[in-house]
């Protein structure tokens, strides 16, 4: 017997629910080269560079020819400056996370101590609650305590403590931890102790241990639960939703803002650009992943 | 004092999880303890909160009031029960669909050549990955009035000859729906692949040499085996679909509220904190009970872990 074989109906299926996933995804990148403003319907391929006509009447001046919707992302302040935050806050919680995930990781793996039950347990809590509760209570507890320290130290106009980046990347830290210790986890549970043992035999101490023989061993595990972090910040909507102030708009909440008003083919470019970053950051997952097996 | 850290394996252990857990503790544990504070106290005038403890809150959730039309001194205002029930349906319905359309895929993939495996699970990570407003914005594209579905529909009625007036789609429930299981759907096909590919070939053969037909073999042997990876779907599912409010938002306009709107509204729009709160803990105990009941039947899978 074949072990591959499938039957017609399977393929089938399969068939159709790739269509399902990939539809709506090819749809956003077409209508990003659309020759119409409004966006409603496909007014047909940008050809030209230059002057363009546009929706019968509208002459618009197109350098960037095809890539126009691009171009004019490129010129959006807005945009430049969510995608500055989302950046910001995506570096900064994935290299925090990643360092204080790996020593958690480490924590639960190699050594036993009275808080093992309760750490292990606590990192499951953000799987098995809906993620708007979380976000609710991370706003709760910043209003509450920015509201008690404005009044303690009578603090006002632009001293007050408000909502701003640092809430925002302080809460990402906090969802990327359990899944980066869970990937390093796994990669730990995978390893032979022995080699650790045969460096300490010859004489490294625990530090030089940590750095020549677990680390490189751990690194393919480290990477992807870092990039794993940075690709959840990046997509994060929900927390960021409930932490962010005025100042702070990532792209997701710009997004959703502009959604809710008006629709251009600015966001289908944008949506273009995004899944040519996600796409490259999967396939890197899937390449170290792959090296680590 | 450095030494005796070092001849310490468990003081080593707590130093170096601590910081996990001051995160853990501080924005995790605490906010839930205070959100569960709040959810007892009142609205004051100008939005802020009074700490004050009483039920009220879950009292007006479930639908229990003393305003009542009828000048009753208790009646029963459906209203919030209402949104809770559409929230459980909701989730029910997704989760059944999105199974349902996850399981052929899966199982495509678990039996695809274990060079070609890689490339179609990349296939489901790439609209996993793809950001989740973006995704249901794409769906805002395909079933407006004037949107790519009514235009393609439009366009085939044209070239039958026949008149076509175009579908009212976006913002009803049925938009919803979708939505959610477009959104969703890679959660379910990866655990279930986990526990697909885990199956041992050799009971496929076992079960044909025993004279099994495949679809008994389905039902005997692939199905049971797999049932840690739906479990695990199942609750991937359920949990987010019950709590999001992005897509009914967008998809669903005015005339889908699910528990995610309301407490979103409280926080932002009505302003009343401890109401939203008391919704936020119902909302929580209601995922935590279902999942509960529903590991306790099935058991609970490492394959979570996998997706």
């Amino acid at each position: 017997m074949n072990p591959y074989r499938r039957s017609l109906f399977i393929k089938i299926a399969t068939v159709l629910v790739y269509a399902f996933l990939y539809t709506p995804i090819i749809v956003l990148i077409v209508f990003a080269f659309n020759s119409s403003r409004t966006n409603v319907l496909f007014g047909g391929f940008i050809t030209q560079f230059g002057p363009l006509v546009m929706d019968g009447s509208t002459v618009v001046q197109s350098p960037c020819g095809p890539f126009h919707w691009f171009c004019e992302l490129g010129k959006n302040a807005e945009v430049m400056n969510a995608t500055k935050n989302t950046l910001t806050i995506a570096i900064i919680s994935t290299l925090s996370s990643v360092v204080i995930g790996t020593m958690a990781a480490l924590a639960l793996q190699r050594y036993s101590f009275k808080l093992k039950p309760f750490s292990q347990l606590s990192l499951y809590i953000p799987i098995v609650i809906p993620e708007i509760v979380m976000g609710i209570g991370i706003l709760v507890l910043f209003s509450q305590v920015f509201t008690f320290l404005n009044g303690a130290f009578n603090l006002a106009g632009d001293s007050r403590l408000t909502l701003g980046l640092p809430t925002v990347i302080v809460s990402h830290i906090a969802f990327s931890i359990p899944f980066v210790t869970l990937v390093v986890q796994a990669r730990l549970q995978g390893f032979d102790k022995s080699y650790e043992e045969a460096a300490m035999d010859l004489g490294a101490n625990e530090l030089t241990t940590f750095w020549r023989v677990t680390f490189p061993m751990i690194l393919p595990g480290v990477l992807s639960g870092g990039l794993l972090a940075f690709t959840l910040s990046l997509d994060d909507f929900v927390i960021t939703f409930f932490t962010t102030g005025p100042g702070s708009t990532t792209l997701p909440i710009y997004v959703y803002g502009l959604l809710r008003r008006i629709i251009t083919p600015q966001v289908n470019a944008l949506s273009a650009v995004w899944v040519l970053v996600i796409f490259s950051i999967v396939l890197l997952i899937q390449k170290l992943q792959s090296r680590a097996a | 004092m450095l030494k005796r850290l070092r001849e310490n394996k468990s003081s080593q252990g707590t130093l170096l999880i601590s910081p996990t857990l001051v995160f853990m503790v501080g924005l995790l544990i605490i906010p839930l303890i205070l959100t569960l504070i709040i959810s007892f106290g009142k609205r004051s005038a100008d939005g802020n909160v009074i700490y004050t403890f009483g039920l009220h809150n879950y009292i007006r959730i479930l639908g229990i009031s003393s305003d009542c039309p009828g000048g009753q001194a208790i009646c029963f205002d459906p209203l919030y029960a209402n949104i809770l029930w559409r929230s459980l349906t909701l989730a029910f319905n997704s989760t059944v669909l999105v199974i349902a359309l996850a399981y052929p895929l899966a199982y495509f993939i678990a039996r695809a050549h274990p060079m070609k495996r890689n490339t179609f699970l990349f296939m489901v990570l790439v609209p996993l990955w793809t950001n989740f407003v973006i995704r249901v914005y794409a769906w805002m594209m395909l079933l407006r009035t004037q949107g790519v579905i009514n235009s393609l529909l439009g366009w085939l009625a044209g070239l039958v000859g026949l008149h076509f007036t175009p579908l009212e789609m976006l913002y009803t429930p049925g938009a919803v729906l979708v939505g959610m299981v477009y959104e969703f759907l890679p959660f379910m096909i990866l655990p279930i692949f986990t526990s697909l590919e885990k199956i041992d070939n050799s009971l496929y053969e076992a079960a044909a040499d025993l004279g099994a037909n495949p679809i008994r073999t389905f039902f005997r042997v692939t199905l049971p085996l797999s049932m840690p990876g739906v479990v695990a779907g199942t609750i991937l599912v359920f949990i987010p679909v019950m709590g999001t409010f992005i897509v009914s938002d967008l998809l669903g306009g005015k005339q889908v509220i699910l528990i995610g709107n309301l407490i979103q509204r409280q926080f932002l729009d009505a302003r009343d904190p401890t109401f939203g709160s008391a919704a936020s803990l119902i909302l929580m105990a209601m995922t935590l009970i279902v999942t509960f009941f529903y590991t306790r039947k099935f058991g609970f899978g490492e394959e979570i872990v996998a997706a």
